[in-house]
């Protein structure tokens, strides 16, 4: 059975609305990347050295990274090899297989929250401007739905209006949030959100924090701080420390994942703004490299816009196409 | 800091080829390779990359590199001269309208830093060309955008305009043209909502916000860290509003910053500032020329004078060479060089600007701890004034009260009375230096702040 039969069962037997919100805001980059490999396929028919600078290419326009498409061509040179693919027609899954094998080298991570009996705390984090916010406000949204309750820290004490926006999220979520005036301490509102989320017997507290250039030494260790006092509050929290990356983001992503990896121990990405034409193709040298998987994906602004990321619906997305073609054999 | 690496990977390549007299076409293919690669990883755009790869190895397979004596200096003049080909020339200033308001609208994709731009434009608009900009609120979408801009507004003591979330993107600007109108400002700021290049109900709104306010200026605001996709947005907003210039945000950080490179050559529209911080005054000119120095780790030696005039003391500057003459250097003096030092800056945004010193073994990646910065400060600071001017006197006792009434262990004053000494001695071999020429120079004194 074809990798792509494979995968088209294992999805049709999980949520449809699930997979058609993937494909929809997976669109547009597989409509630019799925046409540009089958372009390169039906103008390449042999699998020849031209072929594979192509396909180098191609990955290296989706963010993918050199080392990691070199390591990915090379690893296609020696498949193609063994098993003495000669022309290009069924290529399309070998690479797919490729990509998913490459994201999923390592360890096996749990792609899912690691939700306490009692309370879960969940610190977000990342550089300016990547949707950490919102971000917040859609898995609130996620976590009511599941039947959690959930309340909010507005940690981002700096950027202007940033309280503001938390608050109007936890307006729209219907959530209670944790708040202190602009200019406080983040590490004091911590230490009031988890009192309160202990008080009221929440389920879940998702503490915002503000966006930090990984560079600046000053401010990585305030975020340093405001881990370490949460981890004093409750033992083993934060639970969960997401580190929102923004799919629009070149190479410097693997920077921010390392450092951000260093000073709080991230435990998963959320990889936003999926829903334009970027592909975020720096997470498979994130999760290859650093061992940290992608927990979710935002497709969009609206409150449901986040849906759990996994590797196969990726890269299915990506391929979408080619699957639907060979589903008619 | 931005090319950093890009900087280390060409000097890697050139340092292969230095050696030789003569360089074969075998030579600049590989070492085009590396260039190659090493801007990709700048994300500058492929297409990008490969046409200036091709020009490049053009200019230096041809004559002037083989023919050359130094072929490893004339690659690096060839590959400089075309960075700042590529990343547009000269330097532009804000177009003014002939007739007041002079317009300009703010636009980009969702966290690219437009609000905090507008901000830090009103500034510069304010200091340095003397207008009275106002600003618009444009932003209906995001939760609390009107807010962020008020508060901004608020900081600056200038005028925000808004009407809340409830109005058209378009009447809030019409109405604030009125307004500006009446209230005599000669430049309007629009801060618009971010939105996806792909996304045609908003990005006809933009359509019909340009239409209506006419705008002198459409600055396209880029985040410095997007990666290959910045060409695409980049092309989308140029095709449907023609902007006339691109604000790069977030060069502070660590990014290579190679959508500099992808946008200018894509739209063919000048870069005309870059966001350094997150503080209001922190929007610098674009300079191409130095930009190009930089990637190439000959250090942005222009910003960095730049950055000691504004703050520098020059009298405080000259009173101190006289010092460094005539060896009657303090403590007092030392401490005061700190604070002019700190003033510039945080330390390794500096460091960085120095030329050569992305070559000191050991230092690549130095990370300067500013807060022993601070410490040294404070032990200086609980000195007495006897103390300060001749650390001699300094004994056992004595350290011990510095040590407690600056926070520090008697070891961090030993310390920093050691690194004082040294750097004396340092002042003293640098003035000799001057008669007898080169030595080698070592930075003792300053060891303690690198980690």
């Amino acid at each position: 059975m074809s990798f792509f039969k494979k995968l088209k069962e294992k999805i049709t037997g999980t949520n449809e609305t699930v997979t058609e919100k993937f494909k929809d805001g997976l669109t547009k980059t597989r409509d630019s990347f799925t046409s540009k490999v089958n372009d390169l396929v039906a103008r390449f028919r042999e699998v020849d050295e031209d072929f594979f600078e192509e396909l180098e290419e191609l990955l290296l326009q989706a963010d993918v990274g050199v080392e990691t498409v070199m390591e990915l061509v090379d690893q296609l040179r020696w498949e193609v090899k063994r098993k003495n693919i000669k022309n290009t027609d069924g290529i399309q899954s070998v690479i797919s297989e490729k990509l998913v094998e490459i994201y999923k080298a390592g360890e096996e991570l749990d792609a899912n929250l690691n939700m306490q009996d009692d309370l879960t705390v969940i610190l977000m984090v990342g550089v300016n401007g990547v949707g950490k916010t919102t971000t917040i406000g859609k898995l609130a949204a996620r976590l009511k739905e599941e039947g959690k309750t959930v309340m909010l820290a507005a940690g981002d004490t700096f950027r202007a209006g940033a309280i503001d926006q938390l608050v109007v999220w936890g307006e729209r979520v219907g959530v209670e949030v944790i708040r202190q005036s602009e200019g406080s301490d983040p590490a004091a509102v911590m230490y009031d959100a988890i009192r309160a989320a202990k008080n009221r017997k929440v389920d879940v507290l998702i503490c915002d924090t503000a966006g930090r250039l990984q560079n600046k030494v000053n401010l990585m260790n305030e975020l340093e701080k405001v881990h370490r006092v949460i981890g004093k509050e409750i033992e083993g929290a934060p639970h969960e420390v997401l580190l929102a990356l923004d799919a629009t983001t070149g190479q410097n992503a693997l920077i921010q994942a390392q450092t951000f990896k260093e000073a709080t121990n991230v435990t998963g990405i959320v990889l936003t703004k999926l829903d334009g034409t970027a592909k975020g193709g720096i997470v498979l040298a994130i999760r290859n490299k650093l061992n940290i998987p992608v927990k979710f994906v935002g497709l969009g602004e609206g409150m449901d816009d986040l849906q759990p990321f996994d590797p196969e619906k990726y890269v299915y997305g990506l391929f979408a196409e080619g699957l639907e073609e060979e589903a008619w054999e | 800091m931005a090319f950093e690496g890009l900087a280390q990977r060409l000097q890697g390549t050139l340092q292969k080829i230095k050696g030789k007299g003569k360089i074969s076409e075998a030579d600049v293919k590989e070492m085009m390779r590396e260039v190659r690669f090493a801007l990709i990883e700048a994300d500058v755009n492929l297409k990008v990359v490969k046409e200036f790869v091709k020009t490049v190895s053009e200019r230096a397979v041809g004559q002037d590199v083989m023919k050359s004596l130094t072929p490893g200096q004339q690659v690096v003049k060839i590959v400089k001269d075309e960075l700042t080909n590529l990343m547009g020339g000269e330097q532009n200033p804000i177009q003014f309208a002939r007739k007041s308001p002079t317009v300009i609208m703010m636009v980009g994709l969702q966290g690219a830093g437009k609000t905090t731009t507008t901000g830090k434009l009103a500034t510069v608009l304010r200091k340095r060309h003397n207008k009275k900009p106002l600003l618009v609120a444009a932003d209906i979408y995001r939760p609390a955008a009107i807010q962020q801009l008020e508060t901004i507004g608020k900081q600056l003591t200038l005028p925000v305009f808004s009407l809340g979330t409830d109005v058209s993107p378009v009447e809030i600007v019409r109405q604030a043209l009125e307004e500006a109108g009446k209230e005599h400002h000669d430049v309007v700021i629009i801060d618009t909502a971010g939105r996806l290049h792909v996304d045609e109900k908003l990005m006809q709104e933009l359509k019909d916000i340009q239409t209506l306010s006419k705008p002198d200026e459409v600055f396209l605001v880029v985040d410095a860290m997007t990666g290959q996709d910045a060409v695409n947005v980049a092309k989308s907003f140029d095709e449907l509003l023609g902007i006339t210039g691109v604000v790069l945000t977030k060069l502070d950080g660590d990014t290579r910053g190679g959508a500099a490179l992808s946008i200018r050559s894509v739209t063919q529209k000048p870069i005309k500032f870059v966001g350094m911080g997150e503080k209001m005054d922190a929007l610098e000119p674009f300079h191409p020329e130095r930009m190009a120095s930089r990637i190439l780790g000959m250090g942005d030696v222009m910003s960095l004078i730049e950055k000691a005039q504004e703050n520098v003391d020059e009298e405080k500057a000259k009173e101190l060479e006289q010092k460094f003459r005539t060896q009657t250097f303090t403590l007092d003096d030392f401490l005061d060089q700190l604070q002019q030092v700190k003033k510039m800056g945080p330390l390794d945004e500096i460091l960085k600007m120095m030329p050569g010193f992305n070559k000191i073994k050991g230092l690549e990646n130095a990370q300067v701890d500013e807060s022993q910065m601070g410490r040294v400060e404070a032990v200086i600071r609980s000195m007495t004034i006897a103390e300060r001017t001749t650390p001699e006197i300094i004994n056992a006792n004595r350290k011990k009260r510095i040590a407690k009434g600056s926070g520090t262990s008697i070891q961090e004053v030993n310390r920093l009375l050691k690194q004082f000494e040294e750097m004396k001695k340092m002042v003293k071999q640098m003035t000799n230096m001057q008669q007898k020429g080169k030595k080698k120079m070592k930075m003792p004194g300053f060891d303690s702040f690198f980690r």
